[in-house]
């Protein structure tokens, strides 16, 4: 599969809208806009996964394509939004990092992760399969750079999950993963996602906030 | 033979956009009032507002140079000059050979240039605010812009706008995730270079916010005239150019073919009509925002244009 063929296009062209949609993450101040950007990342994701099942014809990746749209782009968003009008939160988000800063510090990530896969993957894989680990490392490094430098707890979950999508973006990417590992994936970031929001109002009932800048300070004290 | 067909295109070519950057304006005006509930001018209003002013004597004020004289010929020049080389209906124009990507950016530099040396030249405080905001945006905007054109020099190996279309148009390249980061990085150059909304309110003179308006607060008469002629051409060609550039669908080949001209003359106003909906629809939905924010909104584009030349440098080391 090379450049001019769909099959490899569509692919290709989902794969960089996932990895955009993690550059909107980190450009958005405000927790609505963070949230709706991640549904639509997930929706993208459910849509990569769809695409693939269908050119590898493998039945269970539509499994997966179904669990990453109910989950990522359904019901984790609605349940943050819950979590939000709950918590009465509707402010900008923190930074600890500027936006233009983490923008890019962003593009650095990914010219690191595609510094990093292709000679690693060199001569051997497809093309499709080696830029779509570049990508989906690049969404990784992306998740993990928003967990970094968000201060308000909920962004930080939304990083985590974000981080996740990157390895279902990978995970799918490669012909012949077997459904149950991407079962196990789904499953546990479900737990994710409630233990996070645990964590959340654990770290609100103790601090009366939600920015973790604040637990550095009980450090030693 | 082709020599006359050549300068043939870019005649019809010239008047097309003549007719069409009134009406693009227009027509913007008027989907935005209906989509807000209200009847709207009629999309003639620009052409008839533009022949009104040109018969009006120009005001300038008593420490005005030549620079506030001769800004909006220059201006206007140079739109209208950048316009000539974008293709619009048909491929092969007389004027292909010069329409270089990076001359059209440099021609919409020239006209930004020149409105902000009106907007200092005499000396109030709104058009050095607009001047030095118009600036600040453009020192982002034409970076990004360039990145853009880099992207698309590496997939077609050159920066002939014609030529760049021309290949985009046979599809052999397929989609590319280089291209559809070029193209949010050009939507977001576009909407700063023509002042839309959310980095301008074409439609206000609030102080607070305004970019363009605040340069050209001082012009009248045939002044005005020219830089609001300017200002409609240069959206055209912007709607021209990503057009050309993303939907080049429908153009015809060079050369003498009247089918194929009247094909890619219906094709090039859908493509338009499309593009003047899209930007009302934009324009209604979203609010402007904060003028701090928009170096970081340009500095976003830039840096989509940057990852987009990076992916495509890492694909055609891979093909």
């Amino acid at each position: 599969m090379s450049f001019g063929t769909p099959a490899y296009d569509v692919a290709h062209l989902l794969g960089g809208g996932v990895l955009l949609l993690s550059f909107v993450l980190l450009y958005q101040r405000r927790l609505d806009a963070v949230i709706s950007a991640f549904a639509v990342q997930g929706a993208l994701l459910a849509a990569a996964a769809a695409w693939q099942g269908y050119i590898q014809g493998a039945a269970g990746l539509y499994v997966t394509a179904a669990i990453a749209f109910v989950a990522k782009a359904v019901a984790i968003p609605l349940a943050l939004r819950l979590l939000l009008g709950r918590l009465g939160l509707h402010r900008t988000v923190e930074t600890a990092l500027g936006v233009g800063a983490s923008l890019v510090a962003a593009v650095a990530l990914v010219g690191l992760s595609v510094l990093v896969i292709l000679p690693i993957t060199a001569g051997q894989a497809q093309a499709l399969t080696r830029e779509d680990m570049a990508l989906a490392l690049s969404v990784v490094l992306l998740g993990m750079l928003m967990m970094i430098t968000r201060r308000n707890a909920i962004s930080q979950v939304i990083g985590l999950m974000s981080l996740e999508n990157g390895l279902i973006l990978a995970a799918v990417g490669v012909t012949g993963m077997p459904l149950v590992v991407e079962l196990s994936t789904a499953a546990l970031v479900l737990m994710v996602a409630v233990v996070a929001g645990v964590v959340v109002f654990q770290i609100r009932d103790r601090l009366e906030t939600l920015d973790t800048s604040l637990l550095d300070r009980l450090r030693g004290g | 033979m082709t020599a006359v067909m050549g300068v043939l295109t870019q005649a019809i070519h010239l008047a097309l956009l003549l007719v069409a950057a009134p009406l693009v304006v227009g027509v913007v005006r008027w989907l935005k009032a209906r989509m807000m509930g209200r009847v709207g001018a009629s999309p003639l209003q620009p052409l008839r507002d533009f022949l009104k002013l040109l018969r009006k004597r120009p005001v300038l004020a008593e420490n005005a140079s030549w620079i506030s004289r001769g800004a909006p010929y220059v201006g206007a020049a140079a739109a209208l000059a950048a316009a000539a080389l974008v293709p619009s209906f048909a491929h092969g124009m007389a004027l292909a050979g010069l329409g270089d990507l990076i001359v059209i950016a440099g021609l919409l530099a020239l006209g930004r240039v020149c409105m902000a040396l009106a907007g200092l030249d005499v000396g109030t405080a709104f058009g050095g605010l607009g001047a030095s905001r118009e600036m600040s945006f453009a020192a982002l905007a034409e970076p990004a812009l360039l990145l853009a054109v880099m992207s698309f020099a590496i997939l077609a190996g050159t920066t002939g706008l014609d030529a760049i279309a021309m290949t985009f148009q046979e599809g052999t390249l397929g989609l590319r995730v280089s291209l559809g980061l070029a193209l949010v990085a050009l939507l977001a150059v576009a909407v700063a270079e023509n002042a839309r909304i959310p980095v301008d309110n074409p439609a206000t003179h609030l102080e607070l916010t305004m970019v363009h308006e605040a340069m050209i607060l001082e012009a009248s008469g045939r002044h005005l005239a020219l830089w609001d002629a300017a200002a409609a051409m240069r959206l055209t060609l912007w709607f021209a150019l990503l057009a050309a550039i993303f939907f080049p669908f429908g153009t015809a080949a060079p050369g003498w073919a009247p089918l194929g001209w009247v094909v890619g003359l219906l094709a090039w106003i859908a493509k338009m009509g499309v593009l003047c909906l899209a930007l009302a629809v934009f324009e209604s939905a979203i609010a402007k925002m904060r003028v701090f924010r928009v170096p970081e909104f340009l500095g976003a584009a830039l840096l989509l244009g940057l990852l987009g030349a990076l992916l495509l440098f890492v694909s055609t080391s891979l093909a």
